[in-house]
């Protein structure tokens, strides 16, 4: 429970804040901050099942297709044939029920991959990755029933905005003040440990897949609503990667907080906003998420090095 | 009462029996010691009592029942409880939650500040000076090792197995430990104790089972079996080689080595060091001593005429798609053909020679080393240094953790690469290792404190390796010091506060254990240097309050950094 390193990000965010009103004052409008929250909605929720899956000590590459796929298949399987659906034409209300279902279905296919077949997580995500891509059939147009969580407006707030908040606080919770939750941490630190200390790893694992895949899919599902395409955009996964070493989550499994990934998301975002109130060229931005990154790693190596006490922890590879 | 019992237990490993059979039961009230050199089947029937292993055959029951299914984790915890020789600490978790892994809370919430509570009081009962809140990785080796201890102690489970709890701990620790084992033990507690040294089985245990190779020997009450017999039962002890020339060609010769290690809070010095001409120097100390580190860096220099010195380093792995004759044969590539290219035929002729030479029970060249039983790889791994017959070579515990048999053809490849004139420097915690050595150097807190040619006293060595002999100030205590055929010694009475310290040697064919009592403000250290049948422990000190703080801070100094990796 190291709470320093979750906290660090807040005077970053606070300094984005007070750059972005510096250059203009609307910057921090109501209507601008809804804005920019609605637009790292997906990328929060993708970032939280990547996150969850690192702490559990396992890697998944494939979220962002999953992702892309699950409302592409929901709106194969409701359209009729007319308007390019593939002529299943299940009802209109199973759309959502169908999308998640197929999030949960991508998360079992990597656990089986990963976990029964026991193939190494990184190549197989990665496998998973390319074949899910290249399963999404575009659609001419989605039904309404998935567009509708990205697009609603609740008491004048976006319905994604209130739909992410409410999963974080669930799962700051759960990871924070729950055995079960807990048990993420103990099965990514130390596999055998936790087995000896009487938790089913193999369960733990599992049901983390699945919610990855879950929470992959209801992203996709909010992309979807909010720009009508499938899914985010390509390459999103390098951004997931990026918010959540930027927000201390470690690659080597049993470390960080969903409190410290949603900081990360929020710093990208952020920075990305400053950056282009400021003028910098669309094109130069990416260099910026990668300098992020390349500091948050130093950082976490600098912690590790002038930590009090013995032994200083091996480089991770 | 039987609390835990295995019966006709058997596991194979690949084409090695690790368990052959084994019948053992361990009544309630009762400290069962299991005993055997490392490869004996110890761990493999550790892990099978402790269901993290399935056996090929037989069963194991607690109090009667049969044993829960092997997924059923939560009914295996309630059963048996466990510090591991290997590490089960999560160190990216604090000290409380590793305490109270998976069962942080009664209800649903975990109130962080209670758990706390319970940690700390929990620690304090075991006497571990650590706050809960801490990240267990910034816990030293030690106090991990406590926190495992306290952690098996407070499980509640009626059956605790102890695999080398006192591997890490100094001695008023293992005082502790002990102490609480005892209570737990009169509370009907049944532990199953498989201790570091073998001599522990007598401060401890009340019966003792001794395995080798796999198979059961004998099991028998403490008090009816003398260490001489406990040796034997064990086996292989290896035996002394003749004297060596004394004038020797000198092929290194390094002065004035200094280290840094860690962050640079330790300095590490050895004034000078010459190896002559197939001469086996051996150089032990406790963990964290500084030894590991002196050998890399010797491993790092060069011989007298410019040669490297080849090196066996630590955690040293063979490449493990290559076969064994890829493997062994990867220091001698030069020699399998012309500009690079390796003659397919002169590698297998290169490799048989060096299996035969090195007694690899293998099934050819061809065989792949990723099956290979770790024994054998070891022996690829020594075959693959010396093969070239380099001028000199650096082993780092190269016999670690293989059974009797290989460790005894192990040496016995050294001595004969020695005897082709290669000097080796030969580093081993384990003294026992270092009986083939024409010298012994014996570091202590980063300084080589003790120096003795072939044929050096054990006691005296033992003393060195625990700091003793090198500090100053050393007074005699009346009734401990060498006593001779004894079975106990017993005694030292130490009065008053003035600094006194000892190492008290004890030789007889079975002898053991000094007790000291202090009174007064003195702090006291007891241990006892003991030179019997093969079996060995630690030096009887008593120190006054000055001494003892000088000595532990160096201590803890070293074994905080000097290994560090």
């Amino acid at each position: 429970m190291t709470k320093l390193r979750d906290l660090i990000l807040v005077p970053v965010i606070v300094a984005l804040l007070v750059t972005g009103v510096l250059i203009d004052p609307a910057f921090l409008s109501a209507e601008n901050v809804i804005a920019l929250l609605r637009q790292q909605t997906e990328l929060s929720l993708l970032v939280l099942a990547e996150v969850a899956i690192l702490i559990a000590g396992r890697i998944d590459l494939s979220i962002t297709a999953t992702a892309a796929l699950a409302p592409a298949l929901a709106a194969g399987l409701v359209l009729p044939a007319a308007s390019g659906g593939l002529g299943v034409g299940l009802p209109e209300w199973s759309a959502i029920p169908v999308c998640l279902a197929a999030g949960a279905l991508a998360g079992a296919l990597n656990a089986l991959l990963i976990l029964q077949f026991r193939l190494p997580a990184f190549a197989a995500t990665l496998g998973t990755l390319i074949l899910l891509t290249g399963l999404t059939v575009s659609v001419a147009e989605h039904p309404g029933q998935l567009r509708y969580l990205g697009r609603a407006v609740w008491l004048g707030v976006p319905a994604s905005i209130w739909l992410c908040t409410l999963i974080f606080v669930a799962a700051i919770v759960f990871l924070g003040l729950f055995r079960h939750g807990r048990s993420l941490y103990a099965v990514g630190g130390d596999l055998d440990a936790a087995k000896a200390a009487g938790i089913r790893t193999g369960r733990v694992l599992w049901l983390t897949f699945l919610t990855g895949g879950i929470l992959a899919a209801l992203a996709g599902m909010l992309a979807t609503g909010r720009t009508g395409a499938d899914g985010p955009p390509q390459g999103t996964i390098f951004l997931v990667f990026a918010a959540a070493i930027i927000g201390g989550i470690s690659l080597s499994g049993g470390g960080g907080t969903p409190f410290g990934a949603l900081c990360g998301v929020l710093t990208l975002g952020l920075t990305d906003s400053v950056l282009r109130l400021a003028g910098m060229q669309a094109t130069w931005i990416p260099a910026i998420y990668g300098a992020l990154v390349i500091a948050a790693l130093a950082l976490a190596r600098v912690q590790a090095t002038y930590r009090p006490g013995p032994p200083a922890p091996p480089v991770p590879r | 009462m039987i609390t835990a019992s295995a019966h006709g237990v058997s596991k194979r490993f690949g084409p090695t029996a690790a368990l052959d059979g084994l019948h053992l039961t361990v009544q309630a009230g009762e400290v069962h010691g299991l005993a055997g050199h490392s490869g004996a089947g110890k761990s493999t029937l550790v892990s099978i009592l402790t269901g993290l292993t399935r056996p090929d055959a037989g069963r194991v029951r607690f109090d009667g029942n049969a044993s829960p299914r092997l997924g059923d984790r939560e009914a295996w915890r309630r059963s048996v409880a466990c510090v591991h020789q290997r590490p089960t600490i999560i160190p990216s978790l604090s000290v409380a939650e590793n305490l109270f892994l998976h069962r942080q809370s009664d209800g649903v919430l975990i109130g962080w500040r209670a758990l706390n509570r319970k940690a700390a009081a929990l620690l304090e009962t075991f006497g571990v000076a650590v706050k809960p809140s801490r990240l267990a990785r910034d816990l030293t080796v030690e106090q991990r090792q406590l926190v495992e201890i306290a952690r098996a102690l407070s499980t509640g489970a009626r059956f605790i197995v102890l695999d080398e709890p006192t591997a890490r701990l100094d001695g008023p620790a293992i005082d502790r430990l002990f102490a609480s084992i005892h209570v737990l033990k009169e509370n009907g507690v049944a532990f199953l104790y498989v201790p570091h040294h073998a001599s522990e089985i007598y401060d401890v245990c009340q019966s003792v089972t001794v395995l080798r190779d796999g198979k059961h020997v004998l099991t028998r009450a403490v008090d009816e079996l003398p260490q001489q017999e406990l040796a034997e039962a064990m086996g292989g002890v290896v035996e002394e080689q003749p004297v060596g020339p004394t004038e020797r060609e000198p092929v290194v010769a390094v002065e004035g080595i200094s280290l840094q290690t860690g962050l640079g809070s330790l300095q590490m010095g050895l004034g000078s060091l010459q190896m002559g001409l197939g001469e086996i120097v051996g150089l032990t100390g406790s963990e964290g001593s500084g030894k590991v580190a002196l050998a890399e860096a010797i491993g790092r220099t060069r011989c007298l005429d410019g040669s490297e010195i080849a090196c066996l380093p630590r955690h040293s792995a063979l490449v493990p798609q290559f076969s064994i004759a890829g493997n062994i044969t990867l220091s001698v590539a030069d020699r399998l053909g012309r500009f690079g290219l390796v003659d397919p035929r002169r590698l297998r002729s290169t490799a048989r020679q060096l299996i035969e030479e090195f007694g690899i029970r293998a099934t050819g060249p061809a065989q792949p080393v990723h099956r290979l039983p770790a024994g054998e790889a070891r022996k690829v791994l020594l075959a693959r240094t010396l093969a070239a017959q380099p001028q000199a070579a650096v082993l780092i515990e190269p016999v670690s953790g293989v059974d009797s048999d290989t460790r005894r053809s192990l040496l016995n490849s050294v001595v004969v690469a020695a005897s082709r004139g290669t000097a080796v420097l030969l580093v081993s915690g384990d003294v026992d290792d270092l009986r083939v050595c024409d010298r012994i150097l014996v570091m202590h807190a980063g300084r080589v404190v003790f120096e003795a040619p072939r044929g050096w006293d054990e006691a005296e060595v033992l003393a060195a390796i625990e700091g003793l002999a090198a500090i100053e100030g050393v007074t005699e205590v009346e009734g401990v010091t060498e006593v001779e055929g004894v079975t106990e010694a017993e005694g030292a009475e130490v009065e008053g506060v003035t600094a006194t310290e000892t190492a008290a040697a004890t030789k007889g064919a079975a002898a053991t254990k000094a007790a000291a009592t202090t009174k007064g403000t003195t702090a006291t250290k007891a241990a006892a240097a003991t030179k019997g049948a093969g079996t060995t422990k630690g030096t009887a000190t008593t120190k006054g309050t000055t001494a003892t703080k000088g000595a532990a801070t160096t201590k803890g100094a070293a074994a905080s950094k000097g290994e560090a990796k």
